[in-house]
């Protein structure tokens, strides 16, 4: 089947897509968008997450058919169209909070969703919301640092606008 | 003059200062950008246009013969290009880290659950998982290797590997054992000397590296008949050695390229899809690619060894050791892997950071039908430490002792000797930094009344607003060995080149280490930083186009590959300064590069790199060899065996439901020798990457085997912690220089992950009054259910 959607606000469409394939192996093996990982495709680590309408999803989840006509947002689209890092993602390199980055985009797109929910989470809040996704590196300290670092910058961001 | 040295030196540290990002500065990783941007490529990221898929048929049954395999119908379905058994290994059908006892494809009899046994190669994913399913295999199913005591009586039971096979290791089922008697041993008279004895039997469950980044990568078939890899691994030349036989190519055919690594932490250390899916690009002269998929990770790596154990210590009434005696079994599996270095690290290592004046040890690691364990962060020093401080606990509750006085009242320190007879030449702060981990503040008491519940134990389940739940409070000391030991003459690599480009200095800096997310890469560049005094370094992507840098295991890669790199350097500095002092006709003996400029230490700089230079790159190669050690004497466990020791303590806070047996660690807290702090920011995250598995092995990671069989190869049932289940982990940097090691540097990664897994069981004791003598500790331990 042929699908079609957008990605990163671009149109895209895969061709011969099989009925049991994934959005995450769309976007990696069809569309060219491998940012997003492949840790468990059981919906466990959250290494795949991606924006789907909006809404952060577990991309290996998804069935390609389901998002025909839809919009997807990925780890490669947080940087701008400039190749600017996104705050988020600035965050996490200067926490040290990168080690493998096998879990990093998953992470920041749940990080991203998190603080356009509520731009100041408490600690407890932060924990909730990264549940989902599983990082075997850093022991997650310095993402909570990271995240943190990112949630004072966006709100003197907001403060100085 | 005087006047001139200052000014020279003022000088000279103002173009120091200007390079903050040398050595001792937390500069950011130079992949770090790529990898928030999702551009890193990661070895399943590889990609060719053509490219086929690669998978493995793998065995249900963890011993059975293999009657017949019959491939036909998998070879009609459309899109498959080919399928391989055994038979179709053009080399050497064996490969083995130690020992060459795993074949590469089953030969007549599978070993283990999930052993390969035939390759397809198709055109998608999906239709070489239909063609895997059209495989037909035969079998005659036997029953199972998995105990103790079924391995160690094989005439009875069977053989894992015939006697015939690999003679020349083992005995029996014992793939290797090692001795270890030290003082006058442990005997009825030793004994009598002291006024205390505890002795218990404790067993470690067995864990998975559980790395995100599933074993992976692209083999390319080159026109020269050979073949490039593009692979995530921890040692790219041994990859390459093991390989090349099988494949029947000389070395210089198989081409190792390091793809993107998603952690290792040991997992990476044996072979996973390397030779497949290069005998697959091999046979259809297409690339291939192989990702496995979460259960075939499980499969496809080894894991760390479970062990029971018995423990023996006694002590005199006032605390001191008098002896201990311990034998520990390690469930090797179905191939030895890594198994005969991991039990002469059980062995010397596994009686802790202590003085005992009267030693006797016995490790060996089995053959068994289980999955093949090998290399895990800690190496052989986990098992033991739970053992080893499980028993302090025991022995300072009999005496009536603070647990930390008496571990502190024994600790060794610098000038004492191992068991295994060696004196430990440089620092070994054991009681300081139990001290450090003790004086550090505790977190807010329980307050129940005003407790977010999100944070008690069971956390999102909403499962206690508070009752049931008791704190404990626990410390914990390990001692882990740095680089290979017994005499294995363990070296690293490196090339680097120092040249103008754009206007500017640049070095290059030229490894084949596996960065497998350690930061290994940024300590290269600051490594070249520092010993060129130049700003712009290049990281050169990894391969076996240089020589080998070892492996990323054994917290040895900053001391072996960054020792190399420092060589290296330092060469190309000497070699820069020789070619101004022809030129020039320096006669200063106190010359060196700073600011990306000759300076002289007391004249300040002489001249720019760039135009020093000129055109002219200089590429220098350096191997750096860490101090020789020996073997140890087989039966006394004797002899100058480890590199490097480094220790770390640890204190847990936990809470714990009593009534549901939940454990929430509330704080977990690491203080650590590092000798030098390289870099402050990635020590830190290595303590405390290496602290979370830890937790992880206390509480809840284990891969259950029953019969051979696994039960559990899924994120949803290999549980790993959370972001909810770990804690605040405070972290204390001690900095004492090694002399032997380079920058007097002290290996990080592995003694956090020894060392923290018994003060959370010992927390949780605390807590709860309950021996936990078995690990992970289940919710039916603590609440007695079991
Ligand atoms: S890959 Fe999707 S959740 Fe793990
Ligand atoms: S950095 Fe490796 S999994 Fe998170």
């Amino acid at each position: 089947m042929r699908v079609t959607f957008t990605a990163n606000g671009k149109p895209v469409e895969a061709d011969d897509v099989w009925e049991g394939e994934s959005l995450l192996y769309v976007l990696r093996e069809r569309v060219g968008l491998p940012g997003s990982k492949n840790a468990c495709e059981q919906g466990e680590c959250g290494s795949c997450t991606v924006y789907l309408d909006g809404t952060p999803v577990c991309s290996c989840l998804v069935a390609a058919g389901q998002v025909q006509g839809r919009e997807v947002r990925t780890v490669e689209g947080l940087t701008d169209e400039n190749g600017e890092l996104g705050l988020v993602q600035q965050a996490f390199i200067d926490a040290g909070a990168v080690q493998c980055g096998f879990c990093t985009p998953g992470l920041l797109v749940q990080t991203d969703a998190l603080l356009d929910n509520d731009a100041q989470p408490s600690d407890t809040d932060i924990r909730e919301a990264l549940s989902g996704n599983l990082c075997r590196c850093t022991g997650y300290e310095k993402i909570m640092d990271a995240v943190r670092l990112a949630s004072a910058r966006k709100c003197a961001k907001a403060a100085s606008e | 003059m005087s006047t001139r040295t200052i000014q020279g030196q003022k000088n000279l540290q103002d173009i120091r200062q200007a390079s903050k990002d040398g050595i001792g500065g937390s500069p950011l990783r130079p992949d770090g950008t790529l990898k928030v941007k999702g551009e890193f490529a990661y070895s399943s990221d590889m990609w060719h246009e053509d490219m086929l898929w690669g998978m493995a048929l793998r065995s249900p049954h963890p011993r059975a013969n293999i009657l017949s395999v019959d491939i036909s119908e998998a070879l009609k379905l459309p899109g498959v290009y080919a399928v391989l058994t055994h038979d179709d290994i053009p080399g050497s059908k064996f490969y083995g880290l130690e020992i060459q006892d795993q074949p590469a494809l089953a030969i007549d009899k599978v070993r283990y659950h999930g052993e390969a046994i035939a390759i397809v190669a198709a055109d998608h994913p999906e239709t070489a998982r239909r063609a895997v399913k059209k495989i037909k295999v035969e079998y005659e199913v036997l029953t199972p290797i998995v105990t103790e005591e079924q391995c160690l009586d094989p005439e009875v039971h069977g053989y894992v590997h015939e006697p015939h096979e690999f003679k020349s290791h083992g005995y029996g089922n014992i793939c290797h054992s090692q001795k270890l008697v030290h003082g006058g041993g442990v005997t009825d008279e030793i004994r009598a000397l002291a006024d205390v004895i505890v002795k218990s039997d404790y067993e470690v469950g067995m864990q998975d590296q559980a790395f995100l980044g599933p074993e992976s990568g692209l083999a390319v078939p080159a026109e020269d008949g050979g073949i490039d890899l593009y692979v995530a691994t921890q040692w790219l030349h041994v990859d390459r050695q093991q390989m090349a036989p099988v494949l029947g190519l000389p070395e210089e055919k198989v081409r190792l390229t390091l793809a993107g690594v998603g952690g290792a932490f040991g997992g990476r250390e044996d072979l996973s899809m390397q030779i497949h899916a290069s005998l697959l690009a091999q046979r259809t002269g297409k690339p291939v690619k192989i990702v496995y998929a979460r259960d075939e990770s499980f499969f496809g790596h080894v894991h760390r060894h479970p062990a029971r154990m018995t423990y023996e210590h006694g002590a005199t009434r006032d605390g001191k050791l008098v002896f201990a005696d311990a034998r520990i079994v390690l469930d090797g599996g179905a191939y030895a892997s890594a198994s005969p270095a991991v039990v002469g690290n059980a062995a010397s290592l596994g009686h802790g950071p202590y003085n005992i004046p009267n030693v006797r040890m016995e490790a060996i690691a089995l053959y068994s039908n289980n999955p093949s364990c090998g290399a895990m962060r800690g190496f052989g020093a986990v098992q033991a430490a739970f053992a080893y401080e499980s028993q302090m606990d025991k022995l300072a509750a009999e005496l009536g002792m603070d647990p930390v006085e008496l571990r502190q009242l024994n600790a060794m320190s610098e000038g004492d000797s191992m068991p295994t007879g060696q004196v430990i030449d440089s620092p070994a702060p054991v009681a300081e930094l139990l001290q450090r981990v003790k004086d550090m503040p505790l977190p807010p008491p329980l307050d129940l009344e005003n407790i977010d519940v999100r944070t008690l134990p069971g956390a999102l389940s909403n499962t206690s607003h508070g009752e049931g739940i008791v704190r404990g409070i626990g410390y914990s000391v390990g001692i882990k060995n740095v680089g290979f030991s017994e005499g294995f003459d363990d070296y690293s690599t490196a090339r680097v080149r120092l040249e103008v480009i754009g206007g500017e200095p640049v070095a290059m800096v030229h490894t084949a280490m596996a960065e497998v997310g350690q930061g290994g890469v940024t300590v290269h560049a600051q490594i070249a930083r520092t010993e060129l005094g130049v700003e712009q370094v290049t990281i050169h992507p990894a391969n076996t186009e240089v020589g080998s840098a070892g492996s990323t295991s054994a917290s040895r890669q900053t001391y072996m590959t960054g020792g190399a790199v420092k060589l290296a350097a330092e060469a190309v500095k000497q070699a820069v300064i020789e070619k101004g002092r022809r030129r020039y006709g320096w006669t200063q003996t106190d010359l060196t590069l700073a600011g990306g400029k000759v300076v002289s230490e007391s004249q300040g700089a002489l001249i720019p790199l760039v135009d020093l230079l000129g055109d002219e790159a200089i590429d220098l190669t350096r191997e750096h060899h860490h101090r020789p050690t020996v073997p140890f004497d087989k039966e006394t466990g004797q002899g100058f065996g480890h590199v490097q020791y480094t220790f770390c303590a640890n204190r847990a806070v936990v809470d714990v439901d009593v009534e549901l047996g939940l454990v929430k660690v509330v704080e977990l807290t690491a203080a650590q020798d590092v000798g030098k702090a390289l870099n402050p920011l990635s020590v830190i995250g290595q303590i405390q990457g290496g602290c979370t598995q830890a937790l992880g092995l206390a509480v809840m990671e284990e891969i259950i085997v029953r019969d051979g069989k696994v039960r559990n190869a899924s994120f949803t049932d290999y549980l790993i912690p959370t972001i909810l289940d770990t804690p605040p982990i405070p972290v204390d940097i001690l900095e004492l220089p090694d002399p032997n090691a380079p920058y007097g540097l002290r290996g990080v990664g592995e003694a956090p992950t020894v060392s923290a897994t018994p003060c959370i069981v010992a927390a949780i004791r605390q807590a709860t009054g309950k021996a936990l003598n078995r690990i992970p500790v289940r919710p039916e331990h603590i609440t007695g259910t079991l």
